[in-house]
């Protein structure tokens, strides 16, 4: 009795996950390996290889790559200095940076592009200043831009945690016995933080890759990424399985790069799925 | 005696205005097994942490061998530290973290293999070398830290409450492996510990701190027997600390009794702290005893039997392996060598006693 009572309580939970994430990658599946007419095909699938697709694709891979890179780089310096305050101003300065998450994430992308256009905030500065004005609206930079504003704090959190676990007699321990500065950040404070710039990367590479809305608005229809193939796919032409087959695509990529990532994880125990 | 290995200078520290050492000096010898004994907050593993490198004093000196080492980096220092929490490398097997030190140094990996051999073997735990951290118990993790710590060969390994998280079993067994390693590898080791019992069973000398300020510095013996002062004689093990009259050299008042003594040169009618361990009191028959009280309570503690005797106002702590019952009528009596008489501290912020040791 009591075992079926706390089996009812997982109830919700199955619901939810059979409704709202089996159900959903089900019919993914079932439309990107049929036709219209519902018989099995390869085509929705294959058509990754279309020019366009593919170029989208790698593009896509390229800016997640870059802004996974930017991010990683902003903020393993950052945690160290977090790091190194005191325990008060740590936590001034985390919220700080999540502070722009409480917004919302399309006002934060058309507020960029406010910042960006030509005769926005930024130029005109540039321009009172007498320095060139930048005209990166509507190129692949000003959605890297975006994307790393975007998904920096998704970086900085995990290596800050990860380097807030590190006990302090284990740096003390090191000195001790004979490491400089250089020994004690690459022997003991990388791999000790490695499981936290995993997740990191996986956290921000993820949605970077699979983003639409960043390049659709900060790119002015000229930034194509897979992401904008894939909801054209489905928003304008109304072709699920043109959609559903390069989701499936993108989802295979997505994977792959989780289980790279994980595999290098597992040294130092980090696991984040 | 050996030389003078390290010698602490008017060393003063304090942290956000609360002064933790108030000049201190203190020397430690070559070989030497020493203790800093106090309560949380003595400013022992202050100290510690000043001759580690991990602290730099406010004012004095820290000379080792010779040298001014007051401002060098720990990692310039040739001393090793085993921390409380063992403070190994949780990412690194057993060999890697014995390994972090000789490979700093350069060393070739045939003499790190055989160091990592016999640091094993000298704290018994042969054949760990892959083992993970995680898969060691508290104790094995603790011999490991020391095992790390001693490859390097140092002049001094500095242990701070290295037993602390250890339960009393185990700690005991480690107490015995401390003095024996110590003795094998005849180096200096100073040791931060607020357990008197550790103290006492390890040390040649024991440094008693209170508040910043050294109180004795002694053999254990020393320091048992011969408290300079109410703090240490209630620090070290339990004690009757009573009020007391020193009447004339060699005999003294308490409780409006007067007791023979062996103490002399403290002046006629003084006012005195008079300090008896509960084991030198003897219960006897009523007549025979110099004054008389009643059992008030009595716990059975394996070797002996502890009881506390209400005679004259007084609770007296008593250890002996006779037992009377509560409610029993008994006769007090001490040996006159058996009461250590001190000078009450003229102020609470005297308590420190000026000591060129």
């Amino acid at each position: 009795m009591r075992k079926l009572k706390r089996q009812l309580l997982a109830g919700p939970y199955i619901l939810w996950m059979t409704g709202f994430i089996l159900l959903p990658i089900a019919m993914v599946l079932y439309y990107a390996f049929t036709t219209t007419g519902g018989s099995f095909t390869l085509l929705n699938v294959s058509s990754i290889a279309f020019s366009v697709h593919f170029k989208a694709l790698i593009l896509s891979l390229k800016l997640a790559l870059i802004c996974t890179v930017i991010c990683l780089i902003l903020s393993y310096p950052l945690a160290m200095i977090l790091n190194r305050m005191k325990t008060k101003s740590q936590g001034f300065i985390v919220f700080i940076f999540i502070l722009p998450m409480w917004m919302n994430f399309m006002l934060r992308i058309l507020a960029w592009r406010m910042l960006l256009s030509n005769n926005g905030i930024i130029n005109s500065l540039l321009e009172t200043l007498g320095l060139p004005m930048i005209d990166i609206l509507n190129t692949p930079t000003a959605v890297v831009f975006c994307m790393v504003y975007d998904f920096l704090p998704f970086m900085i959190l995990p290596i800050y945690n990860a380097m807030a676990r590190i006990q302090p007699d284990i740096i003390e321990a090191a000195k001790d016995l004979g490491a400089g500065n250089a020994t004690i950040f690459f022997k003991i404070i990388v791999p000790l933080t490695m499981s936290g710039v995993i997740s990191g990367i996986i956290m921000v590479f993820v949605p970077a890759l699979t983003s639409f809305a960043v390049s659709d608005l900060l790119g002015g229809g000229k930034v194509l990424l897979i992401g904008n193939v894939i909801e054209q796919a489905f928003m304008q032409e109304y072709n699920w399985n043109l959609g559903s087959g390069l989701s499936f695509v993108l989802m295979i990529f997505v994977i792959a790069s989780m289980a790279l990532m994980n595999s290098r994880g597992d040294e130092t125990g980090a696991g984040v799925w | 005696m050996s030389k003078r290995l390290i010698d602490l200078q008017h060393i003063t520290k304090s942290f956000d205005g609360d002064t933790i050492l108030d000049d201190l000096n203190l020397y430690i010898r070559e070989n030497e097994f020493l203790t800093l004994l106090g309560p949380s907050g003595c400013g022992k593993t202050t100290t510690l942490r000043i001759i580690g490198g991990f602290e730099t004093p406010d004012q004095g000196t820290v000379v080792f061998d010779g040298k001014d080492i007051t401002n060098l980096a720990p990692n310039q220092r040739q001393l090793n530290t085993v921390f409380q929490k063992y403070a190994l490398f949780p990412h690194m097997s057993i060999a890697q973290n014995i390994a972090f030190g000789l490979k700093i140094r350069k060393k070739s990996k045939a003499y790190i293999d055989d160091k990592i051999k016999y640091a094993l073997k000298l704290v018994n735990l042969e054949g760990f070398e892959n083992r993970s951290i995680d898969s060691l118990s508290g104790g094995q993790q603790q011999r490991i830290a020391i095992a790390r710590a001693i490859v390097n060969e140092p002049k001094v390994l500095l242990l701070d409450e290295p037993l602390g998280a250890l339960d009393l079993k185990l700690r005991q067994d480690m107490q015995y492996e401390l003095i024996r390693l110590k003795n094998e590898l005849g180096i200096t080791f100073i040791y931060v510990t607020h357990d008197q019992e550790e103290a006492l069973t390890m040390s040649d000398t024991i440094v008693v701190m209170n508040q910043g300020y050294i109180q004795q510095i002694g053999t254990p013996q020393d320091i048992y027997n011969e408290p300079v002062n109410a703090f240490v004689a209630d620090f070290i093990g339990e004690s009757n600390i009573i009020n007391g009259l020193m009447l004339n050299d060699r005999l003294v008042q308490i409780l409006d009794v007067k007791f023979p003594c062996v103490d002399e040169g403290f002046g006629c009618n003084t006012p005195v702290d008079v300090v008896i361990r509960p084991e030198d009191v003897e219960l006897v028959a009523p007549e025979n005893g110099m004054l008389e009280g009643d059992v008030i309570s009595l716990i059975f503690k394996g070797v002996h039997w502890e009881m506390e005797v209400l005679a004259n106002g007084y609770e007296w702590l008593v250890q002996t392996t006779q037992m009377h019952p509560v409610g029993a009528h008994v006769g007090i009596r001490v040996d006159p060598f058996n009461i250590q008489i001190m000078n009450k501290p003229e102020s609470n912020d005297e308590r420190a006693v000026e000591l060129n040791a």
